[in-house]
């Protein structure tokens, strides 16, 4: 089959590789229909996340037709499904707590040794996410294999298209479980830096959750264009100094919420994401967290911070006193996929979530590379890619050319 | 007596040989893992381990995987069971290497399942260097010990053994097999 593999920073090829098989009793074997390239991505393509090896395969955004199953899966060929990126039992004490995304099994014991070494305890596992998350080939390919396929796939109806639903496999969760971990109330402001696709999914939840009002922070005026389409008040970090806005549009008090949706690669001309860069360079530090820093900062007293974005390791300058002496909630983690993916779905079904406007860019599996490099220089044009094995390769189509077709 | 109650496997020790002991949370029923905990079980998780083969009532004989593809004969005899609890083995003199542990089940609190631990000591027969090269290879016991005991959770729990198995652009690797 072919294959989008990671060959080393800046580097991503498709190449022809064996097809996957069926190993233990629970899997299935998927054949990927749609498969998205999301932000996260980019830190593996940037070289950032350790335990990639030459040669893997990635993507952890993808859905599909079953082609096969082991005799303990429950699903049946045929199906179509989404895969949620996280990998999980549904046995252990962590799935138990519906806490899907700490699973104490997936994580096989051979690769789990080095990522308790780094975290303290051994990490959970994800599709196409590097060694220290277990090591599992990822969608973005024409074939799968998914384990534990009895807990984790969501069944679509055949009355939705693979581009209402793909995106209930990552960004649509993590951006709900982004909102709930604000615990918004009535009245609330909230904040929420980063309008890439996880963030405009958090604008979307939050108004669900009942926030009176989300002021969105960016700089690239498409993904603030689509935040404003969403709802939201939105702040261009180049023209505003955005905690001074942020008191303003709050009486004073700051946003009641904060959300970093940015994560480990924070843009911006400021000293000291300037001196993170430098850092990171020679790797001394691992994480660039100016919109975490900024976050903290502007959040009000007693308030809470939610922190979707994925961080790796250490970070410098971080506010502790400050995150103390407000008296600040954190919360934060890789998503619980399973456990929102049913209500979800339903909330799909009713017209709740606006699924498409933020795809900018349908292309064939075949020009991942291109796609990965415009994903990562062009993104004010670029706001979600979906690759379709299906697809000839250089058809790419915008979004305006979908919708004339 | 020693004025703690951290487990005696995590204490500093004045010893050449080396101890290990490691607890997991399996999500089961105490008597179902002690049941399950059987030497003709061993070889469905323990990685390293080529063959158990019963030599007399409670003397087993096991081949297990060393260093550069050499392999190490064991003869172990259970010195101890007390039911529900806990089994404890020590090597006899025609081992290749002397050993001596035991697996002990005690109910996790309130439902949550039991914490079995997995204490080994033995003698590394090239001693703490040896023990360092055999780490470095994979082979060394308390690595192989620490994963077996991983994949005893995982079979408990979810029935099979968990495996990354799946395709790479890497040829020297198949999609059937796991990779690191």
């Amino acid at each position: 089959m072919r294959a989008v593999t990671w060959q080393g920073r800046h580097k991503i090829s498709v190449e022809t590789v064996p097809d996957p098989e069926i190993v233990n009793p629970r899997d299935a074997i998927l054949r990927v229909t749609s498969t998205a390239i999301c932000g996260s991505d980019l830190h593996l393509y940037d070289g950032y996340i350790p335990g990639m090896r030459a040669g893997d395969i990635v993507g952890h955004e993808f859905m599909g037709e079953v082609v096969d199953v082991g005799s303990g899966s429950s699903l049946k060929k045929g199906q179509r499904v989404v895969i949620p990126f996280t990998i999980s039992c549904g046995q252990c004490f962590f799935c138990e707590k519906q806490q899907f995304s700490a699973c104490d099994n997936a994580n096989p014991a051979e690769t789990r040794d080095a990522s308790e070494l780094l975290m303290g305890h051994a990490m959970g596992s994800a599709f196409g996410y590097a060694h220290l998350t277990g090591g599992y080939a990822g969608g973005q390919a024409e074939y799968v294999r998914v384990p534990y396929s009895d807990i984790g796939p969501v069944i679509i109806p055949d009355d939705l298209a693979d581009e209402d639903v793909l995106f209930l496999s990552d960004i649509l969760p993590t951006g709900w479980q982004a909102a709930i971990n604000a615990d918004i109330e009535p009245g609330d402001t909230v904040a929420i830096w980063g309008c890439g696709p996880v963030g405009l999914f958090t604008i979307q939840s939050a108004r669900l959750l009942g926030a009176d009002r989300v002021i969105a922070i960016d700089h690239f005026p498409a993904r603030l264009a689509l935040a404003k389409s969403l709802g939201a008040e939105i702040l261009d970090y180049r023209q505003v100094n955005v905690r001074e806005a942020l008191d303003e549009m709050t009486g004073g008090i700051g946003p009641d919420a904060c959300i970093d949706c940015v994560g480990m690669e924070s843009h911006g001309f400021t000293l000291d994401n300037i001196l993170d860069q430098v850092k990171a360079q020679f790797y001394s530090v691992t994480d660039r967290p100016h919109a975490l820093r900024q976050a903290i900062l502007a959040c009000r007293k007693g308030g809470r911070v939610s922190i979707p974005g994925v961080y790796g390791g250490f970070a410098d300058k971080f506010p502790l006193g400050q995150l103390m002496e407000k008296g600040l909630t954190v919360k934060s983690g890789q998503t619980h996929v399973q456990r929102y993916t049913g209500e979800l779905l339903d909330m799909i079904r009713d017209g709740k979530f606006d699924m498409t406007s933020l795809v900018s860019h349908h292309a064939p599996l075949e020009d991942a590379a291109a796609m990965y490099r415009h994903w990562h220089d062009d993104q004010d044009d670029y706001t979600k890619i979906i690759l379709k094995p299906g697809l000839e390769k250089t058809i790419v189509q915008n979004a305006h050319a979908m919708a004339d077709a | 007596m020693i004025a703690t109650d951290a487990p005696h496997w995590t204490l500093d020790k004045p010893s050449d040989r080396a101890l290990f002991g490691k607890s997991l949370l399996i999500n089961r029923p105490r008597q179902e893992l002690f049941d399950a905990w059987q030497v003709e079980r061993f070889p469905a998780f323990m990685e390293n381990v080529i063959a158990i083969e019963p030599q007399a009532k409670d003397v087993s004989r096991w081949t297990v995987r060393a260093p550069a593809g050499r392999h190490v004969v064991l003869i172990n005899r259970i010195t101890r069971v007390v039911p529900g609890e806990a089994i404890y083995w020590q090597s006899e003199d025609a081992s290749d290497i002397a050993n001596s542990g035991e697996v002990r089940f005690r109910d996790a609190p309130n439902g949550r399942g039991t914490y079995v631990s997995l204490i080994l000591a033995y003698a590394p027969p090239a001693g703490a260097l040896g023990r360092w090269g055999a780490k470095l290879l994979q082979r060394e016991p308390e690595v192989q010990a620490r994963r077996d005991l991983h994949r005893f959770k995982q079979l408990m729990e979810t029935g099979e053994v968990t495996s990354n198995a799946s395709p790479s652009a890497r040829s020297s690797e198949r999609p059937t097999q796991p990779h690191i």
